[in-house]
């Protein structure tokens, strides 16, 4: 702190400097102030200074504080609030945006869809895929595994059965698809295989059904080449998944070749034909791009690829609007908290006027006054901080709780709201302390 | 003492000192005038309400600077020094008693007393033992760890008068000390400033009160801002 801003003069000798030609004896008073100014430091070793060290400072404050319990407390609130909700929007936000990193895992970030829309462009377009498909596909770089498959119409009388006598059907669903698909879905086997090019290209008449469906059939083994019916059509069950880490309705269905379905039941009537394609890491969006072209260059717009969504925008898409209101919130409480700290500080200064002339009087520098009124609003916004951190981390802790989510909370967003506190009542008490450093002892004593 | 072969400087030396106030209209509060005040005096300043006894105090002790003329506290020109160091000065020099006492109301008398010591380069350590003698020494033995508003006028007074001595200024400057207390209050608390008087403290006290101002061993009267002693020592300018 700069001498000027400290050291207020003393009333009478900033009034006879103002005061100019009124005064009694101003300028050759002015003037020996000022040589004297000159020659003091030499001489100002005469007089010790003033003390008062931090552990003065520390003590008369807490002093001050704790005199007013309730008003101190009653102070802070704003800044408990407004701490207290911007760790709470920080810790939920990063709390929810966790939980969609966890849903959003590798494989949904590595799949890429690819939707047959001919239909929409032009009724006799047929099937959108060309028969190669899986091959043109796998061609790209980055693609893993990649199939055409459709679910399957059947009606009533070709439903799917253990045997052709049996009356009562199963209500699963029948799906075509290429060989690229079980691969691309990557499945569990729990028994068997899945079919490959082999029995594509011959449109053999073979199975992969899912485990439960197995069972309810009466399949256990695979030894005995179990058949299944759709209708009256035999199908050989050569492979029973366990489970599949994309598509999972493939459990619940039979997944016959794709060639085979086209020959038995011609080309998908209600439900478009789609195609699923894993990639590798980061080829997602870029394959998703490149696919519709790679299949039908003739008609590219026969086609719409689905890349995965980015999950920078998933996450901003659910935090960023309600985020920003709140951190405004959270902002707008702050500058309220600051401004009552500010106006408690204030009315504590005009009340201890007596207070402040007495220390003045007692030997207390304009500085050490500052530094007292100053430490006293540091406090209430630190404590503010404190406790409005704690409620804040209290609050993420809680709706973590009830919605079973994992409580995450950036240690940042902890160590800095307590200096926002501190900060916000360091601000807060500038004015008022500065003005305490102002009030004149002999003006202040006389009340 | 060695000092007494050499020149001993008085507490108080004014030089023409005086102080108008910046009105408007500019107010002649304290006209110019020559006064010393020996080590070890005992002053009654005594003048009707509004004469300029408290700008006479708050000049002597520092609180307002004059605007003329010249005063030197123990010999040091104050008017070369800095804010700073006239603060200071103020602090180790000078220890003040009001007649509303200034006590800090949630303290104990311990502590206000302990406050005394605070700016004036007491160490802390020292601090608890020497206000605990001095309240002893003013005869508040028993009321240490009272609070003021438990405390009678008396009381409060001498405690505000341990505050002021407990740092060793050299100069005791009191304004009105009796006038918010009754007879017998006020009585103790002369006793007291006699004293102290008796100890070695020079002890100035400003009255409106002429029983008052007979206790002091020099009495000055002020009116219309100018000073005039009844006796040696002071003389108009
Ligand atoms: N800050 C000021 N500005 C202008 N005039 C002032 C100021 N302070 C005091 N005065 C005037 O100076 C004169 C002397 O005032 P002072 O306070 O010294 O009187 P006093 O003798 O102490 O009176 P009392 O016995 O009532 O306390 C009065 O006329 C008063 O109005
Ligand atoms: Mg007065």
């Amino acid at each position: 702190m700069s001498e000027r801003l400290d050291e207020v003069p003393d009333a009478s000798q900033r009034a006879g400097r103002e005061a100019g030609g009124e005064s009694a004896h101003p300028r050759p008073a002015l003037q020996k102030r000022r040589f004297g100014r000159r020659m003091r430091r030499s001489r100002s070793a005469a007089v010790a200074p003033s003390t008062f060290d931090i552990r003065d400072l520390l003590s008369e404050s807490l002093a001050g504080l704790l005199q007013r319990p309730a008003r101190s407390a009653l102070t802070a609130m704003g800044t408990v609030l407004g701490v207290g909700t911007f760790v709470a929007i920080l810790g939920l936000t990063s709390t929810t945006s966790s939980q969609i990193d966890a849903r959003f895992s590798v494989l949904t970030a590595t799949e890429v869809n690819v939707e047959d829309v001919a239909s929409d462009r032009n009724p006799y377009a047929g099937l959108a895929f060309p028969k190669d498909a899986d091959r043109r596909i796998e061609a790209l770089n980055g693609v893993k595994d990649a199939g055409v498959y459709w679910t399957v119409r059947l009606d009533e009388a070709n439903s799917v059965r253990s045997s052709p006598a049996s009356k009562e059907g199963e209500r699963s669903t029948v799906v075509a698809a290429s060989p690229g698909v079980l691969r691309a879905a990557d499945p569990t086997m729990a028994q068997g295989r899945t079919f490959d090019a082999f029995h594509e290209e011959h449109a053999e008449q073979v199975a992969v059904i899912g485990a439960g469906l197995a069972s309810r059939m009466g399949i256990t083994t695979l030894e005995t080449h179990p058949a299944i019916f759709i209708g009256d059509t035999p199908f050989t069950v050569i492979g029973i998944v366990a489970d599949v880490e994309r598509k999972a309705n493939l459990l619940l269905s039979v997944v016959v070749p794709r060639s085979t379905g086209l020959a038995l039941w011609g080309e998908p009537t209600d439900e478009p034909a789609k195609m699923l394609i894993s990639t590798q890491i980061g080829a997602a969006r870029q394959i998703a791009h490149e696919a519709p072209t790679a299949l039908r260059p003739d008609h590219p717009e026969y086609l719409r690829s689905i890349p995965p969504p980015d999950p920078k925008t998933l996450r901003a898409d659910v935090t960023s609007d309600l985020s920003q209101l709140f951190l405004l919130m959270a902002a707008v409480c702050l500058a309220i908290g600051a401004v009552g700290i500010a106006n408690t500080t204030l009315v504590a200064v005009l009340e201890r006027t007596g207070e402040i002339g007495l220390r003045r009087a007692l030997g207390a520098r304009g500085r050490h006054i500052t530094l007292q009124f100053l430490a006293e609003s540091a406090a209430l916004g630190s404590w503010g901080g404190l406790f409005g951190t704690s409620l804040g981390t209290l609050t993420v802790l809680l709706v973590a709780v009830l919605r079973d989510w994992t409580p995450v909370i950036h240690p940042g967003t902890v160590a800095a709201a307590p200096l926002i506190g501190l900060c916000t009542g360091l601000l807060a008490g500038l004015y008022p302390a500065l003005r305490a450093s102002r009030v004149q002892p002999a003006e202040a004593l006389r009340r | 003492m060695t000092a007494r072969h050499h020149h001993v400087p008085p507490v108080i030396e004014f030089r023409s000192t005086a102080l108008t106030y910046p009105g408007p209209p500019p107010v002649e509060a304290f006209k110019p005038c020559t006064l010393r005040v020996g080590r070890g005096d005992f002053v009654s300043v005594v003048g009707p309400s509004g004469s300029g006894k408290s700008t006479f105090l708050n000049i002597a002790g520092l609180l307002d600077a004059p605007t003329g003329g010249t005063y030197l506290l123990d010999g040091m020109d104050t008017g070369a020094l800095k804010d700073a160091e006239r603060t200071a000065l103020r602090g180790r020099r000078i220890g003040f008693v009001f007649q509303s006492f200034h006590l800090l109301p949630h303290r104990t008398a311990l502590e206000n007393v302990i406050l005394g010591m605070t700016y004036n380069g007491v160490p802390r350590t020292e601090r608890a033992a020497r206000a605990r003698q001095t309240l002893v020494r003013v005869g508040l033995s028993g009321r240490l760890d009272a609070l003021p508003t438990r405390l009678s006028g008396g009381e409060r007074q001498r405690v505000a008068i341990a505050r002021a001595v407990a740092g060793r200024p050299s100069l005791l400057l009191c304004d009105e000390p009796t006038g918010n207390l009754d007879t017998r209050n006020a009585e103790s608390v002369l006793t007291l400033l006699e004293e102290l008087h008796a100890d070695g403290m020079t002890v100035l006290v400003i009255t409106h009160d002429p029983a008052v101002a007979a206790r002091g061993r020099r009495t000055i009267t002020i009116r219309d801002g100018v000073l005039d002693e009844q006796g040696p020592g002071v003389a108009a300018s």
